[in-house]
C-alpha cells in the first residue's frame, strides 16, 4: 500500500502541493485527476522518490521513502513500473531492446526467456511486430505503448501511469484502459493513473483523488463522483464534456 | 496556506526565463562562489557515480563501456588524425622558417617537431578536437536524456543513473585518449617528415635523425599521462553538464556549449598542472 501523508512541496518559493493526504489501496486502480499544472505529476514523482517532499512523507509498504538510503530507495523503486508522459524510451535502443532492458538488468532470465517475455509484453500492447524500430521511427501513441510494455515487463507490484491516454486516438486509449484494468483485476497490480481524461477515469478507476491548486479537496469512488457536490470538482468534470451519469467509454 | 488562483507553472521548468545576455554571462556573474558551488556539484556527481552499486550486473557496464570506447575512441580517429596531420605539417614548416640559418644543423627541425608534437601538440590538439567532438556529444546525449525524462526512467527502474551513464563514458575517455594520443603523435611525426622532405630544406632521413637525437621515452610517458588526465577532464565535465541539464532544447544547447568551453578550460588548467608537476 502507498500512503501519502500531509505532503507539501514548493519550487522556488511557489507552493505546488500543500498538505496532501492520499492512500492508494492495494490491488486497485487509483486515478489522480485535476487540470494541467495542478500538481498531479509532481505528486506522482513523490511516490517513487524522484522528488523529496518539503513536509510530510510517502510510505510504500510502510517504508518512509525520505528516510531510506539511496540503495534502499532503489530496492523500493524496483517494485514499480512507471509510464512517463512522453514515454521516456531510450533513443539508442530499439523498441524491443527497450522492453528487454529491465529484464536483462534486474532478472536472471536467459536470453531466450528475456526475448520471449519482451515479445509477450509488446503483444499485450498490440505492437507485436514493431520490435526492431527505434523510438524515433514510432508515432507518439506507439512510443507510449512500448513504454507501457517496458513498465509491465518485470511484472511490478505497482504501476504509475502519467497521462497514459493523452495524445492517443480513442481506440488506442481504449486498449490502454483495458490493459490497466486487466493488470489490476487479473494480476492484482496496484495502479496509480495521473490523468485528466474523464472517460478513462470512469472506465478504470476504483478510487479517485482530485487535485486542485496543490491540495486534494476530494477523494472517493466513481459512485461517489456521481453524487459529488464539490463545485471545483464539478467544474473540472463538466469541463471534460462529461455529464454526471453519462455512460463511460467502453473498456 | 493561501494559494494563488492563477495556474501554477510547471515546477520542473527552469527557474526563470532570463534574457539571453544574462544567461550568456551567468557563469561570470556567478562569481567565485558560483564557480566553487558548481565545482563542488561536479565533484559530488563524479564521486557518486564511481560509488558503484554492487547489485548491478558487470556485464551491463561491460557492454556499455565497449560501446562508449568505440564512440569516444575509434570513431574519433579520423578527425584526430586530420587535425594532428596539419599540426605536424605546420610545426615543420615553421621550424624550417625559424631555423633557416647556415650555422644551425637541419636535424634541429626534426628535434623541434618531435619535442613539440610529443610533449604538447599531440595531446593538446587532440584534446581540443575531442572537447568539440566527444564532450559536446556526451553533453547533448545526456542533456536530451534528462529533458526527455529518460534519466528519470532509469532512476524509476531502480538503477543508479549516475553510475550507469557517467562511469562508462569517463572510463572510455581515460582508456581511449592515450590511444588517440599515440595515433596523433604518429600521424603528426609522419606528416612532419613528409612535409620536411617535400620542402627541399632537408630530407626525411635527416628529419628522423633529428627526431631521434633528443628523444626521451619519458616524453611519451608524459604525453600518455596528460592524455589520461585530459580524457578524464573532458568526459567527466561533459557528463556533469549533460546530467544537470535543465529546460528543453535550449537547455541542451546551453549544456553542450558549457561542455565544450569548460572542457577546454579544464584541459588548459590540467596542461599547466601536468607540466609543473611532471617536467
Amino acid at each position: 500500500m502507498i500512503e501519502i501523508q500531509s505532503l507539501g512541496k514548493s519550487f522556488n518559493g511557489r507552493v505546488v502541493l500543500h498538505d496532501v493526504t492520499v492512500t492508494v489501496p492495494e490491488g486497485q486502480v487509483t486515478c489522480i485527476i485535476g487540470r494541467s499544472g495542478s500538481g498531479k505529476s509532481v505528486l506522482m514523482r513523490h511516490l517513487i522518490g524522484l522528488l523529496t517532499p518539503d513536509t510530510g512523507r510517502v510510505l510504500v509498504d510502510g517504508a518512509p521513502l525520505d528516510e531510506l538510503t539511496y540503495p534502499e530507495l532503489r530496492q523500493v523503486r524496483r517494485k514499480f513500473g512507471v509510464l512517463f508522459q512522453g514515454g521516456a524510451l531510450f533513443d539508442s535502443m530499439s523498441a524491443l531492446e527497450n522492453v528487454e532492458f529491465p529484464l536483462k538488468t534486474f532478472t536472471e532470465l536467459s536470453r531466450s526467456e528475456v526475448r520471449a517475455r519482451a515479445l509477450e509484453c509488446l503483444s499485450l500492447v498490440e505492437l507485436p511486430d514493431i520490435g526492431r524500430k527505434k523510438p524515433g521511427e514510432l508515432s507518439g501513441g506507439q512510443q507510449k505503448r512500448v513504454a507501457l510494455a517496458r513498465a509491465i515487463a518485470i511484472e511490478p507490484r505497482y504501476i504509475l501511469y502519467d497521462e497514459p491516454t493523452s495524445g492517443l486516438d480513442p481506440e488506442t486509449s481504449n486498449t490502454i484502459d483495458e490493459l490497466i484494468h486487466r493488470l489490476g483485476s487479473e494480476l492484482g497490480t496496484t495502479s496509480v493513473v495521473v490523468t485528466h481524461d474523464m472517460h478513462s477515469v470512469l472506465s478504470i478507476a476504483d478510487h479517485i483523488a482530485f487535485v486542485h491548486e496543490g491540495t486534494v479537496p476530494w477523494t472517493g469512488t466513481v459512485d461517489d463522483l456521481h453524487r459529488a457536490t464539490d463545485p471545483t470538482l464539478l467544474s473540472f468534470v463538466t469541463a471534460n464534456e462529461y455529464k454526471i451519469g453519462a455512460p463511460a467509454r467502453t473498456a | 496556506m493561501q494559494l494563488e488562483s492563477a495556474p501554477l507553472p510547471d515546477p520542473l521548468a527552469p527557474p526563470s526565463a532570463a534574457p539571453a545576455w544574462q544567461r550568456a554571462l551567468a557563469p561570470i556573474l556567478a562569481g567565485p562562489a558560483g564557480w566553487l558551488s558548481g565545482f563542488g556539484a561536479y565533484c559530488l556527481l563524479v564521486a557518486r557515480a564511481f560509488n558503484l552499486p554492487r547489485d548491478l550486473s558487470p556485464k551491463l557496464y561491460a557492454r556499455n563501456l565497449a560501446e562508449q570506447m568505440v564512440r569516444v575512441g575509434i570513431e574519433s580517429i579520423p578527425i584526430v588524425a586530420l587535425a594532428t596531420a596539419f599540426s605536424g605539417g605546420v610545426v615543420v614548416v615553421q621550424a624550417i622558417y625559424q631555423l633557416e640559418n647556415p650555422l644551425l644543423p637541419t636535424t634541429l627541425v626534426g628535434t623541434f617537431a618531435e619535442q613539440s608534437i610529443l610533449l604538447e601538440l599531440g595531446t593538446l590538439v587532440t584534446a581540443f578536437v575531442l572537447c568539440g567532438r566527444v564532450g559536446a556529444r556526451i553533453a547533448a546525449e545526456l542533456g536530451t536524456m534528462r529533458v526527455k525524462e529518460q534519466i528519470d526512467a532509469l532512476e524509476a527502474m531502480g538503477l543508479n543513473s549516475r553510475s550507469y551513464l557517467v562511469v562508462p563514458r569517463v572510463v572510455a575517455g581515460v582508456l581511449m585518449f592515450p590511444v588517440l594520443y599515440v595515433v596523433a603523435a604518429t600521424v603528426g611525426m609522419v606528416v612532419g617528415a613528409v612535409v620536411a622532405d617535400l620542402s627541399g630544406a632537408l630530407t626525411a632521413q635527416t628529419f628522423w635523425e633529428g627526431a631521434r637525437l633528443y628523444f626521451r621515452p619519458y616524453d611519451v610517458f608524459f604525453g600518455i599521462v596528460k592524455s589520461i588526465v585530459f580524457g578524464f577532464a573532458i568526459t567527466s565535465v561533459a557528463c556533469y553538464t549533460g546530467y544537470t541539464t535543465e529546460g528543453g532544447a535550449e537547455g541542451v544547447g546551453d549544456s553542450t556549449t558549457r561542455a565544450a568551453v569548460l572542457g577546454c578550460v579544464f584541459v588548459l588548467l590540467a596542461d599547466y598542472v601536468c607540466a609543473a608537476v611532471l617536467l
